[in-house]
């Protein structure tokens, strides 16, 4: 019963990814797409954890955390750049 | 053991090292005083030898260099070897002598020169005293280096590195033929050494190898003794320095073919083939030789190609001694004369050819010009040069009382008897060796005739001779007189060479003929009857004369072979077509793309993997073992393939880098659903850091190119892509296919938390079990980090500071 619980979650969360994945391929905008890639990364977040679920194992805790932070890091760096056209400054002294 | 003999063999390389600081100093004397010390000596050395051999005796002696492969520097002295080394000592100890009056003290680089040349004469004596073939082979080479320093020797004459290149090439491509061929005859008898192959010889004769090996050491042998058609090399190193030309490419050198051909007689000239080769090229040289010299203007010219023609003739004689072979004994074996006269003409050639090179020397030295066009005159202004001449171009046109009449009757005679063996074909075209040697007499005659008449007699062309010519110094006359005295001597008195030199060279040559105790013996005669060879020298006398006196109206038939069919010309070309063909051949594959690199590479590599996996039988399916596919892999490996599509379809760079990371964390996903959290982990983090510099490559490629295209499709590319992945998905499944043992993971799974205290296996593998493989994955890391900063860094053409 669970195991079918999960599946259909994974199925949404997939489909969710698909859309999203539509909106980085189309967006008119670069902040459109952004968002969009932000999105997909905290979905994959949820697939992982119901994945991880499905195979019974507490091993994929770490992957979950870790695509959290590169997602946070990755649309802030895409941010800034979008904002001031580099990444990284340069030291100003 | 390293005797006295290796000693003597290596002494010249010794004084080669000690040259320059001599040279350095004692700037005050002619470095040459010193060398001529070490052939002095080793010509006194070597006389020693005489009495033993003469008596048939041997000296060998063995200094071990490599034994484990056979190679050890065997010293042997017979007959033959004790030949040579006199020859080689005797006239090196005469040239030395006489550069040192030629070569000027304060214009030359003296101590090159006599670096160069004792190198040559050590190297010389190596090659006529060594027993094992591969340590003959060594210093063979080394005649070859040290013939091409100083043919080189003014390298900032063109023609001097011309001709150096030209010798160089032509001897070492025999030379290598012939080292070839000596590793045939290692095959064939398991040894090295010349005489255990000697004693051997007899069970040889019928193996398959023997003609190819045969035939390679010819080679070799030819081309070391400038023999038709490698003769072209020789005229080419007349540019060296004349105590060069006389001592190099008259009295040693170019005999060591010969010296080779004599030494390995006992071994190969039981065939018909050896006399026929030996022989046929002998003839042939000596009338093309003789044939060219006469339109020669140059005298080092006449005298190269005249050298040519007297190694030519000499073979000759060595090829027709080879039959005597074919009788038992040595009693009316009437083929052993045209061994003795080859050995005879040898002695002669080096006494009347060195003195005739000195000679022109002189005549370059005093006048400044060798052009017999511009000389003339001179008999009266330079007499002692001039008695030289005579004595030595009569002793070369076979003229009596000189040696050169004696050496010539013997070869008529073996030319003459060589017509009646009746073996190995000879009838039918035997009769041709008599003649052309006789027509080839005619020519040796005209040129000898040319070399005195046009040097020394005549008027002195005005104005382009220098003005105040004179009789050259006493010390560079001592040298051909003392030769041109051997000349006289060995003409008059020719049996004292016999007993001691000839006779045992002899032995050397044809050991099977001797029985026991029995020793050849020479008598060599003035007058012999009134047989075909006196008429025939007659014959070349009046013929000769004739033609000589109407030279002018002859000599136009050397304009009907134009300069275009000779050989050296041939040799030019051969060597442009073959820099252009191969600078075709290297432009046609190597294109400079690396994109035409990768065809080849990725061509070659599914073409071998599919030959060997379909020729050896290696593809196999077997689905005994596989998994059941769950509806996740089927989903992530369907968006894996239409990620890669997007990579390969993509319209910009963009949405390429896009499609790139879109596949990677689809893979990542994959290690997910495999339950490999670490590869996930590392996965996923290398991948968002790898798109990040992408996009940074891509953010900063220049203008130009930013209005990129989509990838053109080209069909080949498409072929050879679809055969990679089908191969390598085919040896894949193969390979899943034929497990051939049990993985050995069970044992890291029990052992990972007994053995190392860690549970998670893959990182115990990482650090405990394999931790070598991590240290050095971590050096790639730091060495990749290194190498970015210094790219970003160093900007040595470029700004000076970023």
């Amino acid at each position: 019963m669970l195991y079918i619980l999960y599946s259909v979650a994974a199925l949404f969360i997939t489909l969710s990814i698909i859309l999203s994945l539509y909106r980085i391929a189309k967006g008119p905008s670069m902040p459109d797409r952004v968002v969009a890639l932000d999105l997909v990364g905290i979905n994959l977040i949820s697939l992982i954890a119901i994945v991880s679920l499905l195979l019974n194992t507490t091993a994929f805790v770490e992957v979950i955390l870790l695509l959290a932070i590169l997602s946070f890091l990755g649309t802030v760096a895409f941010s800034k750049f979008i904002e001031k056209g580099v990444v990284i400054e340069r030291n100003r002294d | 053991m390293f005797t006295a003999l290796h000693f003597a063999i290596i002494m010249p390389f010794i004084a080669a090292i000690l040259v320059p600081f001599l040279y350095k100093q004692f700037a005050r004397i002619h470095t040459g005083w010193f060398v001529l010390i070490v052939p002095v000596l080793l010509f006194i050395y070597f006389i020693q030898y005489i009495p033993l051999t003469a008596n048939g005796q041997t000296v060998t002696s063995v200094f071990n260099w490599v034994p484990s492969l056979n190679l050890n520097f065997i010293a042997y002295v017979d007959g033959l070897g004790l030949l040579f080394a006199l020859l080689i000592t005797g006239i090196g100890s005469l040239v030395v002598l006489y550069s040192i009056y030629y070569l000027s003290k304060e214009k030359e680089a003296l101590n090159n020169f006599y670096v160069f040349l004792l190198m040559f004469m050590g190297a010389m004596l190596g090659v006529v005293l060594s027993d094992n073939l591969i340590v003959l082979y060594t210093f063979w080479e080394i005649t070859s280096l040290s013939s091409f320093l100083l043919i080189s020797y003014w390298y900032e004459r063109e023609q001097s590195r011309y001709g150096a290149l030209k010798s160089l090439l032509i001897t070492v491509i025999g030379g290598f033929a012939m080292l070839v061929g000596f590793v045939l005859v290692y095959k064939m008898t398991g040894t090295f050494s010349i005489q255990e192959i000697v004693a051997s010889a007899e069970t040889i004769t019928g193996h398959p190898l023997f003609l190819p090996a045969m035939l390679l050491i010819l080679l070799g042998a030819f081309t070391k003794s400038a023999q038709f058609p490698f003769h072209i090399w020789l005229p080419d190193a007349m540019e060296a320095p004349t105590p060069v030309s006389a001592y190099l490419h008259s009295a040693t050198m170019v005999k060591a073919g010969i010296y080779l051909v004599a030494r390995l007689s006992p071994i190969f000239a039981v065939k018909g083939e050896w006399l026929w080769l030996v022989a046929g090229f002998g003839i042939v040289t000596l009338f093309w030789g003789s044939f060219t010299a006469v339109r020669q203007t140059d005298l080092k010219g006449i005298l190269a190609y005249s050298t040519i023609s007297q190694l030519g003739m000499i073979l000759s004689m060595l090829g027709v001694g080879a039959a005597a072979l074919h009788f038992d004994s040595i009693d009316n074996n009437l083929y052993i004369g045209a061994t003795t006269a080859a050995l005879f003409h040898l002695i002669n050639h080096a006494t009347f050819k060195g003195s005739l090179f000195m000679m022109v020397g002189i005549v370059d030295h005093e006048t400044g010009t060798r052009d017999i066009r511009y000389l003339g005159g001179l008999m009266t202004i330079m007499p002692i040069t001039f008695t030289v001449a005579v004595i030595g171009s009569f002793s070369m046109a076979g003229l009596p009382p000189f040696n050169g009449f004696l050496s010539k009757e013997m070869f008529f005679t073996s030319m003459v008897q060589i017509t009646n063996l009746g073996m190995f074909n000879i009838e039918t075209f035997g009769v041709l060796f008599p003649v052309i040697a006789w027509i080839a007499s005619v020519f040796t005659f005209i040129y000898s005739m040319i070399i005195v008449f046009k040097t020394f007699a005549g008027n002195m062309h005005p104005g382009l001779v220098r003005a105040n010519i004179h009789e050259a110094p006493l010390g560079m006359l001592i040298s051909p007189i003392v030769l041109i005295s051997l000349v006289v001597i060995f003409g008059f008195f020719p049996n004292i060479l016999a007993h001691s030199i000839i006779e045992p060279a002899m032995a050397s040559i044809l050991p099977s003929l001797l029985g026991g105790n029995e020793q050849f013996y020479v008598n060599i005669r003035f007058w012999h009857g009134f047989s075909t060879e006196l008429y025939m020298t007659i014959g070349v006398v009046v013929i000769g004369l004739l033609l000589f006196m109407s030279l002018r109206k002859w000599a136009g038939i050397y304009r009907l072979f134009p300069e275009s069919l000779s050989f050296n010309r041939l040799y030019d070309q051969l060597l442009v077509t073959t820099e252009n063909v191969s600078t075709i051949l290297t432009s046609w594959y190597m294109k400079g793309s690396v994109r035409q690199y990768l065809m080849y590479i990725m061509v070659f590599f599914t073409l071998i993997l599919t030959v060997v996996l379909f020729g050896k039988g290696a593809f196999t399916v077997n689905t005994t073992n596989l998994a059941p596919i769950s509806i996740y892999e089927a989903v992530l490996a369907a968006s894996l393939v239409i990620a890669a599509l997007l990579t390969m379809f993509a319209s910009t760079r963009l949405k390429a880098v896009i499609g790139l990371g879109a596949t990677g964390y689809i893979v990542s996903l994959f290690f997910v659903i495999f339950r490999a959290p670490d590869l996930a982990l590392t996965q996923l983090t290398i991948e968002t850091v790898s798109v990040a510099l992408f996009l940074l490559c891509f953010y900063h490629l220049p203008e130009i190119t930013k209005g990129a295209k989509k990838v053109r499709f080209q069909p080949g590319n498409f072929i050879i892509s679809l055969a990679v992945g089908v191969t390598i998905t085919l040896i894949a499944i193969s390979a899943s296919s034929s497990k051939l043992f049990d993985s050995i993971s069970s044992f890291f799974s029990e052992a990972s938390h007994d053995l190392a205290g860690g549970d998670n296996m893959v990182n115990v593998i990482l650090v405990d079990f394999r931790g070598f493989d991590t240290l050095f994955e971590i050096l790639v890391l730091g060495i990749a980090a290194m190498g970015i900063y210094t790219m970003i860094r160093l900007r040595i053409t470029g700004r000076n500071r970023p």
